[in-house]
């Protein structure tokens, strides 16, 4: 076994164990609250699959959760912790459901110009840490983390001056035009169209990524800014691009979400899926081609979560905490790393040994 | 157990998480009161022991033995408890304190049991400097003096903490000469209150002047002690190196050409304000291997970062294939068939957490896509890594495996690989083969003499005598970032007489050095 095989085994041995170890802890927990912690340890597992309109309804969470981890992932992968993906969705869906209200013309075209204006929004928001960080090297970080609330309450204002229906008796946009929604594809449940699109953007994520010459200058500028410049990569072009790519999946995820799940604007708090795209990277291990088997993952938690707390007396927010423990678990880069390093000295002995100088 | 040995490590392992073996079996004794160099190449393994002793790192075997008993040092804390200090080649200093804050960083002096007693803190400071003969104002901030004010402030540091067995690494590497000859009255100083000073340097001249024993190690061990009395240069860089045959490549005589690069008056300021090139001309041939030599950090690695774009001289000019370069950029100088072998290949050279392949064609990316000169054509990358893996006799299991995983001289194959490319007119090699092993130095030697034969005109900078020697067609000398020596023939050539002007103990004159030009 040479040090690279060892090292594929191990992550695939870590992360199964992250996962079980973090709903054994959930599992303890969950036996002091309830008095019968096998049952809805069940009703986790199972309650998604016991109806289709549960099991719709995970995939429903699971699109915009797909978008917010396609977009961090973009941004992610030219080594820029970004977290803007927050306020460019929450911008995104905004948008489109101003124009949803406002603009004249067949429903399918309202649609088609809402998506892309949101995605340009998006990319707006996410430059701004980049240029930041480019001009004057500030922590694209930092940044990103203050303008989402700058884009929250800059959001609000706009929706308060424009779309805000006043004879509403929540706090509500206008409806939208008749027929400017993403239709519903499965009777009597809330499954949209928005489904195809997410899939469409991690096949054109994937390819770009992977088999564009502008990916494998973002791959290769991420994981070696000194190395990309000195093979003659524009990096500052690379940086710059990434985070406009990934502000527009984020702005086109934001209104994806908005014009397939409501017919009014009322979102007045950040959804917070800017920030599930970055535990869904951390669980990909920042590939596009896994952000959708780790959103599926989330979603069926939380709605596995849904159903466990109607079903017994445990809290729903006991998933919340499997959740974190499988992060902290996944990430722990010291998790098992004893004996990792005790296995890697005894494979790089026996190398050695076998006289293999390598 | 010897009454002379303070500090004793027996059988030493220690692997890096990446699977690199950085110290096997090492053995090392230190005597009380002397200084005792450690010598080797870069990856030799000296850092890696030294912060063992230091309890930056801890081995997986091995034993450590202070004053006749064993210890465990499991943190630096530890280590400086049992009177280790550790002085590091990047400073550990507060900027915005002064040197008497500093010195007593950790346990200062109080008052009533919470306030700092500035008075007593200066005084112990004072008295410390004093005591060794260290000529500073203790009251100056660290961000207003000198970077030899700062290593003293680094040596007060570790003694105030009671350090008996001092790790200075690489300590005149950041000096000037002046500052150098100053430190080493304060270590001999240091000597003759009793303190011991383990001495790490690549200088072999320094070595020679100041320490009473030395330790070579090489790939990973220790493989020779001696007294330095008892020693000569000559002696301890045949073993650094471990060559004892003198390296030979064949090649045909070189039939230079036309000149196709030609820099003027490049004046480079380094960051901590010293001029790193003052003045270097030189012109490169067609068909010629140039090579520079010179004692580390004199100005080559620098050069080779300024032909390259990698940094940006103060002054100069710089004309390439007959074109003058306006900006001092990678992009801008690939683009006239410059290619560049980089020094730190792990930082420059490649992008370790990429596959093979796509380590390969970073540079020329561009003409690797299909038609519509979007996508990348993976078949044709995949035929050519295949060839060049099989070319350069790169071992790994596949093209497709990180380059992370293969071993230091593979690694530098892969870089290779890639920078020695058909249509690359100008090839600037820095320290191609530095630590790796003879089979990989070997290959890549025969690849730079192929493409010289070709028509490629190669820069090498190297610190390898024998390399230089061998495998150059003429030769310039760096010292004190200017160029004291040309030599139109190599072959001409002694190891001593390189020594001579590497260490500035001889200079040609102008005229003779701008024969180049």
């Amino acid at each position: 076994m040479t040090v690279g095989q060892f090292n594929t085994w191990f992550e695939v041995l870590r992360f199964g164990l992250a996962i079980f170890i973090a709903f054994a802890i959930s599992f303890i927990i969950m036996s002091f609250s309830t008095d019968s912690p096998f049952a809805a340890i069940g009703n986790l597992f199972i309650g998604p699959m016991t109806s289709v309109r549960r099991f719709s309804t995970v995939l429903e969470t699971m699109i915009p959760l797909t978008f917010a981890g396609l977009a961090v992932n973009v941004m992610f992968k030219a080594n820029q912790f970004n977290l803007a993906a927050e306020g460019a969705l929450f911008m995104g869906a905004l948008m489109s459901a101003i124009i949803a209200i406002y603009m004249p013309g067949p429903p399918i075209m309202v649609i088609i110009a809402g998506m892309i204006a949101a995605g340009i929004v998006g990319s707006l928001v996410c430059a701004i840490p980049g240029i930041l960080k480019i001009k004057w090297n500030c922590s694209e970080m930092v940044i990103s983390l203050m303008l989402n609330y700058v884009m929250l309450y800059f959001g609000t204002y706009i929706f308060n001056q424009v779309a805000r229906d006043p004879d509403s008796a929540y706090k509500a946009s206008y409806t939208f035009r008749e027929g400017v929604n993403l239709g519903n594809i499965i009777p009597r449940t809330r499954l949209h169209a928005g489904i195809f699109i997410v899939a469409v953007f991690v096949i054109l994520t994937y390819i770009f990524m992977f088999k564009t010459k502008w990916g494998y200058k973002l791959r290769v500028t991420g994981s070696n800014i000194h190395f990309a410049k000195c093979a003659g990569i524009s990096v500052a072009g690379v940086i710059m691009s990434s985070q406009l790519i990934g502000g527009f999946i984020a702005g086109v995820g934001g209104s994806t979400e908005m014009l397939g799940m409501y017919s009014r604007f009322q979102w007045s708090s950040l959804p917070g899926y800017g920030f599930d795209g970055v535990i869904l990277n951390i669980l990909a291990k920042e590939n596009p081609a896994y952000v959708p088997v780790a959103a599926f993952f989330v979603a069926y938690l939380r709605i596995g979560a849904d159903y466990m707390y109607k079903q017994s007396d445990v809290a729903a927010e006991i998933v919340a905490i499997i959740e974190g423990l499988v992060i902290v678990l996944v990430a722990a880069t010291a998790f098992l790393s004893k004996f990792r390093h005790k296995m890697t000295t005894k494979v790089s002995k026996n190398l050695l040994e076998a006289g293999g100088a390598r | 157990m010897d009454e002379k040995v303070i500090l004793k490590v027996e059988n030493i392992w220690k692997v890096y998480p990446n699977g690199i073996v950085a110290n096997k079996n090492v053995n090392f004794e230190v005597h009380k009161g002397e200084i005792h160099a450690l010598i080797g190449e870069n990856g030799a393994g000296k850092s890696t022991l030294m912060k063992i002793l230091f309890g930056i790192e801890m081995p997986e075997e091995g034993r450590i033995i202070l004053n006749g008993e064993e210890v465990k040092i499991e943190n630096s804390k530890k280590a400086i408890s049992l009177g280790i200090g550790m002085v590091h080649q990047h400073f550990m200093l507060v900027d915005s304190l002064t040197i008497a804050e500093n010195i007593v960083l950790g346990n200062e002096p109080k008052k009533y049991g919470l306030f700092m007693n500035k008075a007593q803190m200066l005084k112990q400071a004072k008295e410390c400097s004093e005591k060794y003969n260290f000529n500073i104002n203790v009251g100056d901030k660290i961000e207003d003096v000198s970077v030899g004010v700062k290593q003293k402030t680094e040596i007060l540091k570790a003694l105030v903490r009671g350090a008996k067995v001092l790790i200075l690494d690489e300590p005149t590497a950041v000096l000037t000469p002046q500052e150098t000859k100053e430190l080493f009255v304060e270590l001999n100083t240091l000597k003759k209150q009793g303190h011991t000073i383990i001495f790490i340097s690549h200088k072999l001249n320094e070595i020679m002047e100041i320490c009473d024993r030395v330790t070579i190690m090489r790939h990973g061990t220790t493989v020779d002690t001696s007294f330095i009395k008892d020693t000569s240069p000559q002696d301890i860089s045949n073993k650094m190196v471990g060559r004892e045959i003198v390296l030979h490549v064949d090649k045909k005589p070189a039939k230079p050409g036309e000149v196709c690069l030609e820099a003027r008056d490049i004046v480079y300021v380094n960051s901590i304000g010293k001029k790193a090139l003052d003045g270097v001309n030189l012109k490169l041939r067609k068909g010629e291997i140039l090579s520079v030599a010179g004692v580390e950090g004199n100005g080559q690695s620098e050069l080779a970062a300024v032909l390259t774009g990698m940094i940006k001289p103060v002054g100069g000019s710089l004309k390439v294939l007959g074109k003058e370069i306006e900006e001092f950029e990678p992009a801008v100088l690939r683009k006239n068939k410059l290619t560049y072998i980089p020094e730190d290949r792990m930082t420059n050279g490649c992008a370790a957490k990429l596959s093979i392949i796509d380590n390969m064609f970073t540079d020329k990316i561009e003409s690797f896509l299909k038609k519509n000169n979007v996508f990348i054509d993976k078949k044709k990358m995949k035929e050519q890594a295949e060839f060049l893996v099989k070319d350069f006799s790169v071992l790994c299991g596949s093209i497709n495996h990180q380059v992370q995983m293969l071993s230091g001289g593979n690694i530098q194959k892969v870089v290779a690989a890639r920078e020695l490319t058909e249509d690359a007119e100008i090839i600037i090699a820095e320290q191609p083969t530095r630590g790796i092993d003879a089979g990989a130095s070997e290959l890549i030697r025969r690849k730079i003499v192929e493409f010289r034969d070709r028509g490629a005109a190669i820069l090498l900078v190297s610190a390898d005598l024998n390399e230089v020697l061998e495998l150059s067609d003429s030769t310039i000398v760096m010292h004190n970032g200017k160029v004291n020596a040309y030599f139109k023939d190599t072959s001409k050539l002694t190891e001593e007489e390189l020594g001579y002007y590497m260490l500035g103990v001889k200079k040609q004159t102008e005229k003779e050095v701008n024969a180049i030009l």
